[in-house]
């Protein structure tokens, strides 16, 4: 089953392989990540879409617990959460297909963010389902190029940690 | 007063209280030996290779308890170092490593002895550091140490490079870490252990199952009372070997795919498996969907990640064991009372049933082939009373140091579990001889495992480091050679190791003692000169080229299914193969 696992982790080099290398080196799958810096710089958030039974779920949270630069995770399956994705398509336009790109961009509430004599650049955010929609909308019309970020994703409430450790002052 | 990159790293050492670190130089390490050589607290120890100098280090702190620490250069000074590195991760050895770096300014820039030594060393370090600049180096150690001791314990790595080594800063200190990621959990959750000792009065076929993680948490002793208090038989793991008395009554020796039959029968048969500090490895599982079919399981371990990693765990306590220990005897103080020795004496007869049903068994024939668990057996008998620490590499003859060298107490075993290194004893037993220069350490090694890590002989003789080891010499990869036996038909693909070298010849080429055992009448007297020799010495033993290691449970078999002694065909094969001179397998194998 697909779970979207909310990573708080250091914002520092090196984080980003540490946490591919676990997805890697133990054989978890990632179906998207994406990572950005949170409000204190210090940190960063990451957005790991991944499935697995409920052992291996488990497995991922508790392996991500473990590495010294992850702060928090938040299994968001366990809560209610909302996420979107952005996708950027670039679009090849006839002159008699124009007219109806834009429609399909009226239609998902998407943007035109750039065009040429030949071309729309369409931005579109939302659940998977409506990025795969709009997508295959658009294909009959010519997709020169489309490129996506990847699942972001919040608790609807204050999300519960999941295997919480307690914490404990260093022993010197 | 500002020190150097270099100065610091020594003051550093001297502060976590390190005495001794093993060490090969090169290019971009040279200002941390020059300096080193310029002081006296820290004591260098030059290996012939790195991984060594990794494996001393470990077995520096296996024997000790405290991190060991090795310091190599660059390049293919961090790659050699590797495995030792990935051993020390496996079996949660606390090390650091401190390793050179090619200048900050050409990092990245294909130099000279360049290689990522952070990418390398990722998957088998608990964590790893670069310093980029050297007013981070004092704190960076002190969390490397701090990260490598804590918690489950691991290997750290330190990345320098040669600029922040040369660099100056003002030296200070932290007296304290604070990692906001790093927070092991000591105590466990107190429901929990309440829910695990009341199961444990109830149990009537419980089994303590207990691993390495009581040795490195200091916790034999409350294991002992806990055992002691209850009756429950104590089944260990190679790693968990010296955890409890081997000779106890309670013991039941080792468990897993070579492990005493009474071991597995009273774990597979169990009603309650009460695990401590022990990973559920698949060389102890054997097959998971029929591992412990009637028991309920308390896992007590530090590291979350081992509890519900392999089997299903129906009371986990994420925890320290010597904590969790404690808390287990406390209750139990004030509960336990002559009934549960009563509801147990059904387990205990059975258990004593197996025990005598199927101990572990060889044949010594007076004037035959030496067989290699007689030399184990006598080599135990013979310096029990000196205490010794025992190093292993790693194949049957360490399956045969594990069951019949029983070991009374913690850090005495030095042994390679999960990653299986060959090559790891005769370096671990040096380091674990640099640590305490009075104790008798033993390395029991095999023929083909001894020739991983020779060169380090060099580093004996010159650092006056008199291991003894012990050869078990039967020409072969022995339990490869077992296993080709069993599984292939008996087709030696590349065992068979042709000629080994004359190790007495070799022993005496380094400056060491060499001697041989020419038959069993001999073993004892041979072996009482090695342990009087205050050289390194290696005593070359040639065995029974052909003996198996038994029990043993074949990969994804079940724990009650052993096979206990050779297949019939096997045997037939091995009469044909006729009497064996201790002198040359060759003969047998054309007889």
């Amino acid at each position: 089953m697909e779970h979207i696992i909310s990573v708080t982790v250091e914002n520092k080099f090196g984080v980003l392989s540490r946490v591919a290398g676990l997805f890697s080196g133990r054989g978890f799958n990632i179906e998207s990540l994406s990572v950005a810096p949170t409000l204190d710089p210090s940190m960063s958030q990451m957005t790991i879409v991944t499935s697995g039974d409920e052992r291996i779920i488990e497995q991922i949270v508790k392996q991500l617990n473990k590495l010294i630069d992850v702060i928090k995770v938040v299994d968001l399956n366990e809560t209610e959460f909302v996420s979107r994705e952005t996708a950027i398509i670039k679009v090849h336009t006839k002159d008699a297909d124009r007219a109806e790109a834009l429609r399909i961009v009226d239609i998902f509430r998407a943007n035109v963010i750039d065009s040429t004599p030949s071309t729309y650049t369409i931005e579109v955010s939302g659940d998977p389902k409506k990025i795969e929609a709009i997508i295959n909308l658009l294909q009959p019309l010519g997709i020169k190029d489309l490129v996506r970020t990847g699942r972001v994703a919040v608790a609807r409430e204050p999300a519960r940690p999941v295997a919480v450790q307690t914490k404990k002052v260093a022993r010197d | 007063m500002k020190l150097t990159g270099a100065e610091i790293f020594i003051e550093c050492l001297k502060r976590e209280g390190v005495k001794t670190v093993f060490a090969l130089p090169g290019g971009v390490v040279l200002k941390i030996f020059d300096t080193l050589q310029q002081q006296k607290d820290v004591e260098v120890i030059l290996t012939r290779h790195e991984q060594g100098a990794g494996h001393m280090a470990e077995g520096y702190a296996k024997a000790t308890g405290k991190a060991g620490v090795c310091l190599v250069t660059s390049g293919p000074g961090m790659t050699n170092v590797i495995t030792a590195l990935a051993d020390a991760y496996m079996d949660s050895v606390p090390v650091v490593c401190f390793s050179g770096q090619v200048p900050t300014s050409l990092i990245g820039n294909d130099a000279f002895q360049e290689a990522d030594n952070i990418g390398l060393s990722r998957p088998c370090t608990k964590y790893n550091f670069l310093v980029k600049d050297v007013n981070d180096l004092a704190a960076t150690i002190k969390e490397a140490f701090y990260i490598a001791t804590t918690g489950r314990p691991g290997p750290v790595l330190v990345d320098i490079p040669k600029d922040v080594s040369m660099a100056k800063a003002e030296f200070t200190y932290p007296n304290s870490v604070s990692i906001r990621g790093y927070n092991p959990t000591y105590e466990g959750n107190k429901w929990q252990i309440k829910q695990a000792a009341e199961a444990i009065m109830k149990a009537k076929k419980p089994i303590l199952y207990v691993g390495g993680g009581v040795i490195f948490s200091s916790a034999s002793q409350e294991l002992l009372e806990l055992a002691e208090m209850t009756q429950i038989p104590v089944d260990m793991t190679l790693m968990g070997l010296g955890a409890f008395p081997g000779e106890h009554p309670l013991s039941l020796g080792m468990l897993g795919m070579h492990g005493t039959y009474q071991a597995n029968m009273a774990m597979h048969y169990s009603d309650l498996v009460i695990a401590i500090g022990a990973r559920f490895d698949d060389r102890v599982t054997g097959k998971v969907s029929e591992f412990c079919p009637y028991a309920k399981v308390i896992h007590v371990d530090i590291d979350p990640t081992s509890i519900r990693k392999n089997i299903n765990v129906d009371i986990p306590i994420v925890g320290d064991c010597k904590t969790v220990l404690r808390e287990f005897n406390q209750i139990l103080r004030a509960t336990v009372n002559g009934e549960q020795k009563e509801l147990r004496k059904p387990w205990w007869d059975q258990i004593q049933e197996w025990q005598q049903a199927h101990p572990l068994t060889y044949h010594q024939e007076k004037d035959g082939p030496i067989k290699p668990q007689q030399v184990v057996k006598r080599l135990y008998e013979l310096t029990r009373d000196r205490d010794p620490i025992v190093a292993t590499d790693v194949g049957q003859h360490q399956m045969w140091a594990a069951q019949y060298f029983k070991l009374a107490k913690p850090n005495r075993w030095l042994t390679s579990g999960g990653l299986g290194t060959m090559g790891f004893g005769f370096p671990a037993a040096m380091g674990a001889q640099a640590a305490f220069r009075d104790r008798l350490v033993l390395c029991i090694a095999g023929d083909g495992s001894i020739q991983m890590n020779m060169q380090e002989m060099a580093t004996a003789v010159v650092s006056k480091l008199p291991v003894k080891i012990i050869i078990l010499n039967n020409g072969f990869h022995g339990m490869v050679r077992q296993w080709q036996d069993l599984f292939y038909e008996g087709r030696y693909a590349s065992s068979d190791l042709g000629t080994t070298p004359d190790f007495v010849k070799l022993a005496d080429a380094y400056g060491a003692v060499g001697l041989r055992v020419k038959k069993v009448g001999d073993l004892d007297a041979v072996l009482k000169e090695a342990m009087a020799t205050d050289k390194p010495v290696i005593v070359d033993v040639p065995t029974y080229p052909y003996e198996n290691c038994y029990p043993m449970i074949p990969a994804g078999g079940c724990n009650h299914e052993m096979l206990l002694e050779d297949p019939p065909e096997l045997k037939k094969k091995q009469a044909g193969a006729g009497k064996v001179t201790p002198e040359d397998k060759d003969t047998v194998l054309t007889a």
